[in-house]
C-alpha cells in the first residue's frame, strides 16, 4: 500500500467516525420525546395508544439524521469511494 | 426428527468454521441485459421480491378461503382482525374520505414486513436494497403530486411552489424532492445498517473467541440473537409502520382537511385530566 492510498484510507476512517457524531442529535431528541410521552401517559393513561403511536413516528423522523450519518459512515468504511 | 439431525449436520460444521472474510456488498447480480445504452441488472432482490409476493398471495388465499357469515373459522377471524386493524388505522390517520386507500397501505405494509423478515431465514432482506425503497417512495411522491393537482388544479399546484413569496422557490422544490428521498433513506438505513451491524458483531465475536484460543467460536452464541431480536423483528415492524404512517400523513396533508367531524359522544380526555389534577 503506497502512501497516498494509506492517507485516503485513514481519512475515510476518520471521516466515518466524524459522521457518527450525527448520532448525538437524534439521541437527545428522542430521549426528550420519549420522556415527554411518558409524562403524557402518566397524566392520561387512557390516551396511551395515540401517544405511543405519535411518539414512535416522531422518533423515527428524528432518527433520520442519525441514519444519514450511519449511511455515510458505512459508505466510507465499506465502499471506500475515494480510493 | 430425521430432518432436525440433517439440519444439525449441515449447520454445525458451518458454525464451527466461523464467518469467513467479511465483505459488505449490494445484492448479487445474476444476469444483466443490455437495452440500448442502459444496462438492466437482474439481481437477487428481484427473485426474493417474487418469493415475497408469492408468500403474501398464498397467505391471502389461505386466509380468505370459504368465508362465512356464521360459524366462522379461526382463519377468518385472523383475516378479519388484520383487515379491521388496518382499516381503523387508515380511518384514524387519514380520515373517512381516504378509506379507499386502505388496500395500497396494507400492501405496502405487508410487503415491507415480509421483505424485511426474509433476513430471519438467512436471506438478504429485500428492503436492504435501496432501489426497492426508492421505488416505493417514488410511488408515494406521485400520489402526493396527483392529490395536490387534483384538489388545487395544475395552476394551484405550480403556484404552491412560490408560496408564501417567490424567493422561496428553490427551498420549496428541495422540500418536495426531499420527502420521498428521506422516506426511502430512513427505511433503507435502518434495515441495511442493522444487517451490517449484526454481521460486524458476529464477525468480531468469532475473531475474539479465536484470539483467546478457543477452537469453537463459542462467544458468538447469545449476543447476535439479542441484536437480531431488535434489528430483525422490532426494526422491521417499526420501519414498515413508519413508512405507511408517513405515506398516509403526506398524502392526506396534500388534500384539504376532512370537513365532516367525527361523532364524539364521550367527554374528551382533557376534561377528565383537569378534574383529576
Amino acid at each position: 500500500m503506497d502512501m497516498s492510498e494509506a492517507i485516503v484510507l485513514a481519512g475515510s476512517a476518520i471521516g466515518a467516525g466524524l459522521a457518527m457524531i450525527a448520532g448525538i442529535g437524534p439521541g437527545i431528541g428522542e430521549g426528550y420525546a420519549v420522556g415527554k410521552a411518558c409524562e403524557a401517559i402518566a397524566r392520561q393513561p387512557e390516551a396511551s395508544g395515540a401517544v405511543t403511536r405519535t411518539m414512535f413516528v416522531g422518533c423515527a423522523v428524528a432518527e433520520s439524521t442519525g441514519i444519514y450519518g450511519l449511511i455515510i459512515a458505512l459508505l466510507l468504511i465499506f465502499l471506500k469511494p475515494f480510493t | 426428527m430425521k430432518y432436525i439431525y440433517m439440519l444439525a449436520a449441515f449447520a454445525i460444521p458451518k458454525f464451527l468454521e466461523g464467518p469467513g472474510e467479511l465483505n459488505v456488498t449490494g445484492p448479487k447480480i445474476i444476469t444483466s441485459f443490455q437495452i440500448g445504452s442502459v444496462t438492466i441488472n437482474f439481481t437477487e432482490t428481484i427473485i426474493l421480491e417474487w418469493i415475497v409476493m408469492a408468500v403474501i398471495l398464498g397467505l391471502c388465499i389461505f386466509l380468505t378461503r370459504d368465508l362465512r357469515v356464521r360459524a366462522v373459522s379461526k382463519r377468518q377471524v385472523i383475516a378479519e382482525m388484520a383487515v379491521e386493524a388496518i382499516t381503523n388505522l387508515v380511518r384514524d390517520t387519514m380520515g373517512k374520505r381516504w378509506l379507499w386507500f386502505t388496500p395500497y397501505i396494507a400492501t405496502v405494509f405487508c410487503f415491507s414486513v415480509f421483505g424485511s423478515l426474509l433476513s430471519l431465514f438467512g436471506l438478504r432482506a429485500v428492503t436492504s436494497d435501496f432501489s426497492v425503497l426508492l421505488s416505493w417512495a417514488a410511488v408515494t411522491f406521485v400520489m402526493i403530486t396527483v392529490t395536490k393537482i387534483r384538489y388545487n388544479g395544475l395552476g394551484g399546484y405550480l403556484k404552491g411552489f412560490a408560496d408564501p413569496i417567490p424567493v422561496m422557490l428553490p427551498i420549496n422544490i428541495l422540500s418536495e424532492v426531499s420527502t420521498p428521498a428521506a422516506m426511502a433513506l430512513r427505511h433503507f438505513g435502518n434495515i441495511a445498517g442493522g444487517g451490517i451491524i449484526t454481521a460486524l458483531v458476529y464477525y468480531g465475536l468469532a475473531n475474539l473467541s479465536r484470539m483467546i484460543g478457543l477452537q469453537v467460536p463459542i462467544l458468538t452464541v447469545g449476543l447476535p440473537a439479542v441484536l437480531s431480536l431488535y434489528f430483525d423483528l422490532f426494526a422491521d415492524f417499526m420501519q414498515a409502520f413508519i413508512f405507511i404512517m408517513l405515506t398516509m400523513v403526506f398524502i392526506s396533508n396534500a388534500g384539504p382537511a376532512d370537513d365532516e367531524p367525527e361523532p364524539e359522544s364521550e367527554p374528551g380526555p382533557e376534561e377528565i385530566s383537569e378534574n383529576a389534577a
